[in-house]
């Protein structure tokens, strides 16, 4: 099976057998029509029936509009008049180019005339191919409703009985999706070649693996990972699922073009749109958008700068009902699901807006009972304004919270999973701008009037900023002012910060550790908290991760008592050109790989576990994509998974035999193979040494001619002469040595 | 395993060989000098001068009385293997790139490069031993002319029964020694990787094939069937069947003109042992800081020698661990 795009169609499979097929059909279908002058033409029907009299002033009043999507004049209208002197209700238009006439369908189709006529505008030639007579069948007949087929179950794989993940892999051609197996080798599910064209993705609950095609989105699933649906988005490059997988982003750089003929399910709506929102389900387009990008840097030296694609250019609330996106310095846009309409017809108007972020779980704010969504966003200082940041709430888009903020360069907000915290990253100037410095401002959501908590500054740069998920401790690196002309990044810091214990709810947050003189760039927290990454990414000279533990069960410092954490390096792994770390969606294993997408050394990738011993080195040529498929959120309440965390060691006894049992088994096959493989050799060995001798008999040699030679090579006929043999040799060589240098 | 290092060539080795005792070892390279050394030490016991050309290829007879050498310069040489003495040319009209004797030592085969409108041969040339080696007949007695894809190595199996060729599209070929006649082919790697090595196993009924592909493969002479397949993750120059210890050694690493393009970690100048029978990586030689293009291994199984692009040669002698180390199948095998 090639999966390409093209041979996905259910008929399209049958390709080979063109010659047999009758084309007729499709022809007369799709034939080019010759005649021409016909293009120009439009009919236009639900015209008001007036007397011959008042055609003239009718043909008029519709020129104002016809003049909207092209040229046409008063002598180009013909209105035929009936034999009772009154107008048909319809009248055929001419336009100067076919170009025109196909926009005034595009605009006029469906406009309405005056409140009792709506206009109905085709081309004529349209007309003429749909309506010729035999194509319509007098009688209606209802369409065949496909009878119902069982499909795969969508989570099949959350049933494995040893609780393996799964991952896709993306190397040369060739996509696979394989079970993890810890240190044995994975085991295959799929493996396609040419199953995508960019790269593959996975939907954020793990049920789809979208593939991506110039003519669109393919969606797998199931056990075997059949076709799901298709979105036809021509030349598609990026793709963003929502959080709860109903609806799918998807953006080209090239705006569609729709054509007759081209995927049936774009309409005129989405011609000239970059962005569609799809509804995953029906397979059909929501809505469709044209992208606004970011504002670019300041232009250099003359150079135009290049437009910024915002991406994800929708964000969606946590919960999908609402989806928004920025006209960056202008106005938010919210949209309201499944409709995909405007909230209160129309945008928020929040000048110079240059980020925002909803809360990625649904809050429940101390003292708001209605339903409302969270949303943070960012404004620079404007004249004499200050900087704000703001907490909007949704759907009533009251601003809850603000803090004005000065000298301001940048701003970055991160949300904790829970919405717990929203950490604003301020980048500050001083006043000369010439020094920088970054101040964490932490709004506590679900506090009483959400009060805000200032980390003392931090002199330093702050590169890159993490929270735990679910959790209240975070990591930031910093790094100085990259000495000018210098070759080498400055050295990096690795700072690690905890809430103070305070009776039941969380401290000030203070901070663990900070480890100097590190190369580090990136931050990877495990999705269940406590552990982390911290990696050196995309660096050509140095590759190390380190793996910390938060909550180290050994004894803790005595300065770091009031702290909610125990902070312990692990270990420390290499992974020579490391472009990418992964953690699996439980918690358990970590994937550290380097892509051929970024460069072309040593690509592969490495399994370690939670605690940084490295299990399976994969060495991959062209390795491009290694990503785990996510998991939904657990099942269990709160209760049942403290009740498992309690019994914990009675459960990994259990898996520990069965670990133990399933060793085992390998080695008792591993070595039940080598004896097979073994006695196999001993008798080719046996069999082509009496041919041999046959031979030799024919050939008329001496039956012992080589005989030493033969001795040396077959290793279970000399043995039996004993081992005493191979001792001797090499004792008397070294001795030999001796001699020669004495 | 202290490597003894031969710094005696000026330019990327080509070959190496053992003689039959494995008290000698000849190494030729492009610097058109043949290098003769005491295996033991690594003492150089002297050199075979007059070639023109790069060299190509050496062997040397089974009584270690003569030598012969293929080179760039469209010649092959026999040469006293005592004296030095270059006791005969004989001209091909292009470059040679594999001589091996057949087993008795009587005839020699000689494998000639495609070029300039010569389709590439396999020539067998009759020796003799008779009146100080003068009486060397002129004409070869058998010439096979490869039509299809050109014979790149080639060797001679148990009894001089066949000729054994290895092709530039990947294929292994098995030609009747008498006649010259095609047997079999057999696409035994990658199609159009070519095989850059075949060394036989002691008694010739089977050999090893190294080839671009990343792979070496154990092939039976008789019916060209392949027995096993040893993957690397580099390209391979040269394999070879180590006697005594049921091993290949495989010799290879990134093509030497692309080394420079990529980082020095990468190039995975690495003598790589395999167990012949499981087909394991046992474990791995470094040393060289070019491709190995060739490895030889003693006769009596004791040491092996590799010659590398960086222009040394590396002579190791086996520790005691390496003649212990025994899978626990292969234990039980010795009990009974």
């Amino acid at each position: 099976m090639a999966p390409s795009f093209d041979t996905l169609t259910e008929q399209d499979l049958h390709e080979e057998e063109e010659e047999e097929i009758d084309f007729s059909d499709l022809k007369e279908q799709f034939e080019v029509k010759l005649e021409e002058g016909l293009d120009t033409f439009v009919v236009i029907d639900g015209l008001p029936v007036v007397p011959e009299e008042s055609r003239q002033k009718l043909i008029r009043f519709l020129l104002r509009k016809l003049n909207a999507a092209g040229h046409t004049s008063e002598d180009a209208v013909f209105m035929p008049v009936s034999e009772k002197n009154m107008t048909e209700g319809f009248a055929f238009v001419e336009y100067e180019t076919p170009e025109q006439a196909v926009a005034a369908v595009k605009q006029l189709h469906g406009t309405p005339l005056d409140k009792k006529h709506t206009l109905a505008v085709n081309k004529l030639m349209d007309i003429d191919r749909y309506g010729r007579e035999g194509r319509i069948d007098e009688e209606y007949k209802p369409p065949m409703i496909e009878p119902f087929k069982e499909k795969e179950h969508l989570r099949s794989w959350l049933g494995d009985a040893n609780a393996r993940d799964q991952f896709a892999l993306y190397r040369g051609d060739k996509v696979g999706v394989f079970w993890n197996n810890k240190n044995n080798p994975p085991e295959n599910v799929v493996d396609r070649a040419h199953w995508t064209q960019l790269f593959v993705q996975w939907s954020p609950k793990g049920t789809f693996l979208a593939s991506v095609h110039p003519q669109g989105i393919q969606l797998w699933g199931g056990a075997a990972f059949s076709k799901l649906k298709q979105f036809p988005h021509p030349f598609v490059q990026l793709v963003e699922f929502s959080p709860a997988e109903k609806y799918l982003t998807t953006w080209s750089s090239r705006p569609i073009q729709v054509e007759e003929g081209g995927p049936a399910v774009l309409s005129y709506e989405e011609d000239g749109k970059n962005i569609i929102v799809w509804d995953i389900v029906t397979g059909k387009p929501l809505r469709s958008f044209v992208s606004h990008d970011l504002a670019a840097g300041p232009s250099e030296a003359g150079v135009e700068p290049k437009k910024k694609v915002q991406w994800p250019a929708f964000k969606w609330s946590a919960d999908e009902k609402y989806v928004a996106r920025m006209q960056q310095g202008q106005s938010i846009s919210i949209y309201e699901l499944p409709r995909m309409n405007l909230l209160d017809k129309t945008s928020i108007k929040v000048d110079g807006v240059m980020d925002f972020e909803w809360s990625p779980a649904t809050v429940a704010r101390e003292g708001v009972k209605q339903y409302e969504q969270l949303l943070c966003f960012w404004t620079p200082e404007i004249g004499s304004n200050p900087a704000r940041v703001a907490l909007m709430s949704v759907p009533s888009k009251e601003i809850v919270r603000t803090r004005n903020l000065f000298n301001v360069s940048d701003v970055k907000l991160h949300w904790q999973s829970q919405g717990t915290y929203v950490c604003v990253k301020v980048d500050r100037h001083s006043k000369s701008k010439k020094s920088m410095a970054t101040n964490l401002e932490i709004f506590r959501i679900k506090e009483k009037g959400v009060p805000v908590e200032v980390v003392d500054s931090l002199k330093d740069t702050v590169i890159n900023f993490a929270w735990e998920p679910n959790g209240g401790r975070f990591v930031l690196i910093t790094t100085g002012e990259a000495a000018s002309g210098a070759a080498v990044a400055p050295k990096t810091s690795v700072s690690f910060f905890a809430p103070e214990k305070k009776g039941g709810s969380a401290g000030n947050f203070k901070l663990i550790r900070t480890v100097d003189k590190k190369n580090s760039n990136a931050i990877y927290w495990s999705p269940k908290g406590r552990f982390v990454v911290v990696a050196t990414v995309h660096s050509q000279t140095s590759f190390d991760m380190d793996f910390w533990d938060m909550d180290f069960e050994g004894e803790k410092p005595e300065g770091e008592k009031d702290l909610a954490a125990n902070l312990q390096l692990m270990k420390t792994a290499e992974h020579y050109g490391v472009t990418d770390v992964d953690w699996d969606p439980t918690g358990r294993y970590v994937v550290s790989s380097a892509s051929v997408w970024t460069h072309s050394m040593e690509n592969g990738w490495n399994l370690h576990t939670f605690s940084g011993q490295t299990l399976a080195e994969n060495p991959t040529e062209k390795f491009k994509q290694f990503i785990w498929r996510p998991r939904p959120a657990t099942l269990l309440s709160k209760e049942e998974q403290k009740q498992v965390r309690k019994n914990l060691r009675e459960y990994s006894k259990e898996f520990d035999e069965e670990d133990k049992y399933a060793v085992d088994i390998a080695n008792t096959a591993v070595v039940e193979k080598r004896q097979r493989v073994l006695s196999e050799w001993v008798a080719w060995i046996r069999r082509e040494k009496e041919y041999l001798v046959e031979d030799k008999d024919t050939y008329g040699f001496p039956e012992n001619a080589d005989d030493p030679k033969l001795a040396r090579d077959a290793p279970p006929a000399s043995e039996n002469q004993g081992d005493a043999v191979v001792e001797e040799i090499v004792e008397e060589i070294i001795e030999e040595n001796e001699e020669v240098i004495g | 395993m202290r490597p003894i290092l031969l710094s005696g060539h000026e330019r990327s080795l080509n070959q190496i060989k053992f003689n039959s005792d494995g008290d000698l070892l000849f190494s030729v390279s492009k610097d058109k000098v043949v290098c003769a050394w005491w295996s033991a030490n690594g003492e150089r016991l002297g050199t075979y001068n007059g070639h023109q050309g790069a060299i190509w290829t050496v062997d040397v007879s089974p009584n270690t009385i003569l030598l012969a050498t293929g080179s760039a310069d469209n010649t092959v040489r026999l040469w006293n293997v005592k004296t030095g003495e270059c006791v005969k040319v004989w001209d091909f009209p292009t470059a040679v790139k594999r001589v091996e004797f057949n087993p008795e030592g009587t005839q020699l085969l000689a494998v000639t490069e495609k070029r300039m409108g010569f389709l590439g041969t396999i020539t067998v040339l009759d020796i003799n031993y008779d009146n100080n080696f003068e009486n060397q007949a002129e004409e070869p007695s058998l010439r096979i002319t490869c039509d299809e894809s050109k014979a790149t190595v080639a060797g001679w199996s148990y009894l001089s029964k066949y000729i054994i060729a290895g092709h530039e599209d990947g294929s292994v070929s098995q030609y009747d020694a008498k006649t010259g006649d095609l047997e079999k082919n057999v696409q035994a790697h990658e199609f159009d990787l070519q095989i850059n090595d075949i060394q036989f196993s002691p008694d010739r009924t089977y050999f090893i094939t190294a080839s671009k592909d990343k792979s070496a493969k154990l092939i039976s002479a008789r019916d060209l069937s392949v027995l096993k397949t040893y993957v690397a993750d580099t390209p391979l120059n040269s394999a070879v069947i180590t006697p005594k210890k049921d091993y290949v050694i495989l010799g290879g690493g990134q093509a030497a003109m692309d080394v420079t393009t990529t980082s020095a970690r990468q190039g995975k100048f690495e003598a790589r042992f395999y167990h012949k029978i499981f087909e394991d990586e046992i474990g791995r030689v470094r040393g060289h800081f070019g491709p190995l293009n060739t490895v030889g291994v003693h006769p009596s199984g004791t040491a092996y020698a590799s010659g590398g692009e960086d222009g040394y040669v590396r002579v190791h002698h086996f520790d005691k661990s390496y003649f212990d180390f025994m899978y626990e199948v292969e234990r039980e095998q010795m009990r009974k």
